[in-house]
């Protein structure tokens, strides 16, 4: 008999290959897109408007996946738009990664007023709609791809922070810690030979899901048109346009939503995957 | 004891609170964009200007203007909204029912789905169904709300439109109530036509938001509910008589809901802070669609509200769950 | 004619040929209090478990039959098998800690099973409630009721525990080592407690014990399990007065005598273990199911 523990275990590898493959081809992509992509991503014809993908009636060659209302080639937005999603979940991530795991340990390793302070920010950066508040700071800091990145930042490193600390407080009660520490070692030293070490699968774990939220929230400002120029190609921009044609040309909505779900999936995916692979106790 | 970690809450509460009107009021303060400017006509002068920026306060300084503002929120005065130039206070108040109520209906469905799925992974346990459920969990899981609320539009507005899939209400049956919660008072004065319809605007939404939450209830509590069902109460109610399923509801299920409430409480924060872009996407009248639109239109006053309400509406969720969960434990009610 | 009949049950570990019980044959005449003993492991508890009904998923039943007055159970629907053993057995737990659901007061779980399964109304189960409460010695039933169990000591909630498998007038109950996680001043009341609530009753009682001091107090007759296997069925006095087994005897010499607490205990011999294995082993070779 199959039973349920299996049918997830059993599945889990192949979830984490089909994330990675996803993932890859996308990185492809995006590099390359100047390369695959059949159009330019921002070229307008009129007399190419909604055109609709490959396989309907009406479908032109070169242009797979149809056109918006604008005649821009949809396949050729994606790659472009993918860019501009891997860039931000890239940058954004480790910086967020970063930030959030320095303050983190500083918190968990020093504690005291350090970790008051740090604390209680946490808490009152929990207070704030996150979604509110990014559109709050994109409003503050000018539209732009390092508006975004920064906006991401600010908001985010709150969850390393938070995780980071409780390890490195963990961390930091054990012996080997102690030990290390009446050998005469620095403080400092301490914490980076002795306690990052150990929260570093956490952090990796955490900075691959934070890859995921970061496609999502440049996403969600593209699509309040508060992410980069809105000239530029970008996942979020392409579903607001096709939330607006939706009845007209679904299309315009459809393969950057499949794109943008499949992106997160995978980041998610990767994260559950490292997860378990880093947890003794799940082997 | 428990009055005094009572009170400790309320005291950190409040500092919270009054982080957020900071750190508000500063970001705020920082937008380069002139509200004042873009409100005057082209050919204004500078002395329009600085009229309208003396009735704003803002020719004042950063920590002049805040002790102005604070002292006006304490007295109930969130100042004046500069696009519409009505109160600030109202605005907001106007909008709050539309936003509870999305947010509220999005807690039930939660609820009763995750607790479905719980319960159905419970009874049947260690089988290929538990599997499934396992599996879809984790796909809800980790998509956001976002995503899912497009996914709906796509299935239930454009491939089989049976619902709503923008608006409150249809604008033909907009209602003249007493109060804004519509779906509320509907039900009171029995039209139950316009009932029918705020539920088909709101189904959607609602279901986006409800889908990740319903997915971490039903992973938490099929995992505590299992838990239970090993543990020697739950076999002495069996050689009772009892079956399987009275079990899980009768016995298990009021000890597997305490950790599962906890939870409920943030994840509730971060449901209704999903309503922001969720309201957005489905043109649904509530605070989020407005929040979104003062800040496009750099309207000082009414994001400032909007913020500091969403924040206060995070940390009461967070006291009435404390309190729920007091209520519910036993242990804690007499201790 | 005996309430309890059990006949070559043997429970494997599910998915393998290994079993847990061996052929177990078993009888509890009505009234009558039979012991069962053995070392840990044994399967004392798997054979009460089995009686009841809620033996864990990891165990499966493969042959034997279990009959109750005359009713074999495993050939039953599961819900009229359940129902069944609700009228007519109850478990004494052994950890009074953990057998009472914390978040329901006392009463429900005293009344629930009259009501829900012997189909009486609220009134006479509450006052059912509150005279066996009075009959196994708790002063204040109205305020104990009304408790949750947390308030109660552990003694107290073995003694409810105790009253609410007697509440329904069950023909037997299972006690699986009913005081080993009391106190052990507690211990001897509550052992009393249960004799004679049993003898007031005339229930059956299966009683799953360690101790053979315990069995010669209260039990009539007993049976000596090892390896799953049933190794010596006797009455009591006759067992104490010359056990036929060798493990027996060597059980019995270790086992502590309230005549002479102080004389010495030899452990079971290296010897003795090696025989009974021996006849565990044979038991299997015999053993023919698929
Ligand atoms: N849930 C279970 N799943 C699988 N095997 C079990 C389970 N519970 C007990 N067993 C095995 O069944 C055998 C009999 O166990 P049982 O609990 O009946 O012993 P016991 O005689 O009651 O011992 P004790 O005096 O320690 O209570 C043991 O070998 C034990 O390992
Ligand atoms: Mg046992």
């Amino acid at each position: 008999m199959l039973d349920g523990r299996s049918l997830v275990k059993r599945t889990a590898g192949l979830r984490l290959w089909l994330s990675v493959a996803w993932l890859s081809l996308l990185v492809i992509g995006a590099v390359f897109a100047p390369l695959v992509a059949p159009q330019d991503p921002l070229m307008q014809d009129l007399f190419t408007a909604r055109l609709p993908p490959f396989w309907m009636h009406g479908a032109e060659p070169g242009y797979w996946l149809g056109t918006d209302s604008l005649g821009r080639d949809v396949l050729s937005r994606i790659l472009y738009g993918g860019r501009v999603a891997l860039i931000v979940a890239l940058l954004a991530g480790s910086a967020t990664a970063i930030i959030g795991a320095t303050l983190g340990l500083i918190a968990g390793f020093y504690r005291g007023w350090v970790d008051m302070v740090i604390s209680r920010l946490v808490d009152i950066w929990m207070a704030f709609p996150p979604v509110l508040f990014s559109i709050l700071l994109i409003a503050v800091l000018g539209t732009g791809l390092g508006s975004v990145i920064l906006a991401i930042i600010v908001i985010d490193w709150t969850r390393f922070a938070r995780v980071v600390r409780a390890e490195a407080m963990a961390q930091g009660a054990m012996d080997y810690v102690a030990s290390a520490q009446v050998a005469g070692r620095g403080r400092f030293s301490t914490v980076l030979t002795e306690i990052l070490p150990n929260v570093l699968p956490t952090i990796t774990v955490l900075l691959t899901l934070e890859m995921g939220i970061a496609v999502i929230v440049e996403a969600i400002l593209s699509f309040v048109n508060l992410s980069i120029s809105t000239d530029d190609p970008t996942w979020g921009g392409m579903i607001a346009e096709g939330r607006v044609s939706i009845h007209q040309a679904w299309w315009v909505l459809v393969f950057p939503l499949i794109a943008l779900f499949l992106t997160v999936l995978s980041f998610s995916q990767l994260g559950e995957g490292l997860k378990d692979r880093f947890d003794p106790v799940l082997q | 004891m428990f009055l005094r970690r009572f009170l400790t809450r309320i005291a950190t509460t409040l500092v919270t609170l009054f982080g957020v009107a900071v750190i508000v009021f500063v970001v705020i303060r920082v937008v380069p964009g002139d509200p004042i400017a873009m409100m005057l006509p082209p050919g204004a002068t500078d002395a329009d200007i600085a009229r309208l920026q003396a009735l704003y306060g803002l020719d004042k300084s950063i920590p002049q203007q805040f002790v102005i503002w604070l002292g006006g929120v304490l007295h109930g005065d969130f100042g004046t909204s500069i696009t519409t130039r009505q109160p600030v206070l109202g605005l907001v108040l106007s909008r709050l029912p539309a936003t509870l109520e999305l947010s509220i209906m999005a807690l039930v469905i939660a609820v009763v789905l995750g607790g479905l799925m719980a319960l159905t992974g419970t009874r049947l346990r260690d089988t290929r169904t538990e599997g499934a459920i396992d599996v879809a969990n984790g796909m809800a899981l980790s998509v956001p709300d976002f995503l899912w609320g497009l996914v709906l539009i796509l299935m239930f507005g454009v491939l089989w439109p049976v619902f709503s899939i923008s608006g409150r209400v249809s604008p033909a049956l907009v209602p003249q109530f007493h109060t804004d919660f519509f779906l509320f008072e509907s039900v009171l004065r029995l039209r139950f036509d316009l009932w029918l319809d705020l539920v088909g605007h709101m189904l959607m939404p609602a279901v986006a938001l409800a889908i990740p939450l319903a997915a971490i209830i039903g992973q938490l509590l099929k995992q505590s509910l299992k838990e239970t069902m090993h543990l020697d109460y739950v076999t002495l109610a069996r050689t009772k008589g009892y079956g399987e399923n009275h079990v899980i509801t009768h016995e298990a299920l009021r000890n597997a809901i305490l950790p599962t409430l906890t939870l409920i409480g943030v994840q509730f924060t971060f449901l209704i802070g999903g309503t922001v872009i969720i309201e957005r996407l489905f043109s649904y009248e509530g605070l989020g669609n407005m929040a979104i639109d003062a800040v496009i239109n750099r309207d000082l006053p009414l994001i400032q509200g909007i913020v500091l309400l969403f924040a206060l509406l995070f940390t009461l969720v967070n006291l009435c769950v404390d309190l729920l969960y007091a209520v519910l434990n036993p242990r804690l009610r007499h201790a | 004619m005996s309430f309890l009949k059990i006949r070559n049950l043997s429970v494997v570990l599910r998915g393998t040929r290994h079993r847990l019980l061996r052929d177990v044959s078993l009888d509890v005449a009505a009234t009558e209090v039979m012991g069962l003993v053995g070392e840990s492991g044994a399967g004392k508890s798997m054979i009460g478990k089995a009686v009841l009904g809620i033996l864990p998923r990891s165990a499966q039943v493969v042959s034997g039959t279990i009959e109750m007055d005359g009713v074999d159970l495993l050939s039953m629907d599961p819900r009229r098998r359940r129902a069944l053993i609700g009228r007519q057995a109850a478990l004494i737990p052994q950890d009074p800690l953990t057998a009472l659901n914390p978040s329901r007061r006392i009463r429900p779980q005293i009344t629930d099973r009259l009501v829900d399964i012997l189909g009486w109304d609220r009134a006479r189960a509450n006052t059912r409630a509150e005279e066996i409460l009075h009959e196994v010695h708790i002063a204040a039933p109205e305020r104990v009721l009304g408790s949750y169990p947390h308030e109660l000591s552990g003694g107290m909630r073995q003694r409810i525990l105790i009253a609410s498998a007697f509440a329904a007038e069950p023909r037997l109950i299972v006690a699986d080592e009913p005081t080993t996680a009391l106190d052990v001043t507690v211990q001897k009341q509550i052992l009393k407690l249960i004799h004679e609530m049993q003898a007031q009753h005339g229930t059956a009682l299966l009683f799953v014990t360690h101790d053979l001091g315990v069995v010669a107090k209260i039990c009539q007759r007993l049976t000596v399990l090892y390896g799953g296997l049933v190794v010596e069925e006797a009455d009591v006095r006759a067992f104490f007065r010359a056990p036929v087994h060798a493990y027996s005897r060597a059980l019995l010499a270790a086992t502590p005598r309230h005549s002479d607490p102080d004389a010495d205990l030899t452990p079971v011999p290296e010897a003795v273990i090696a025989a009974v294995q021996d006849q565990v082993l044979a038991a299997d070779r015999s053993w023919t199911h698929a």
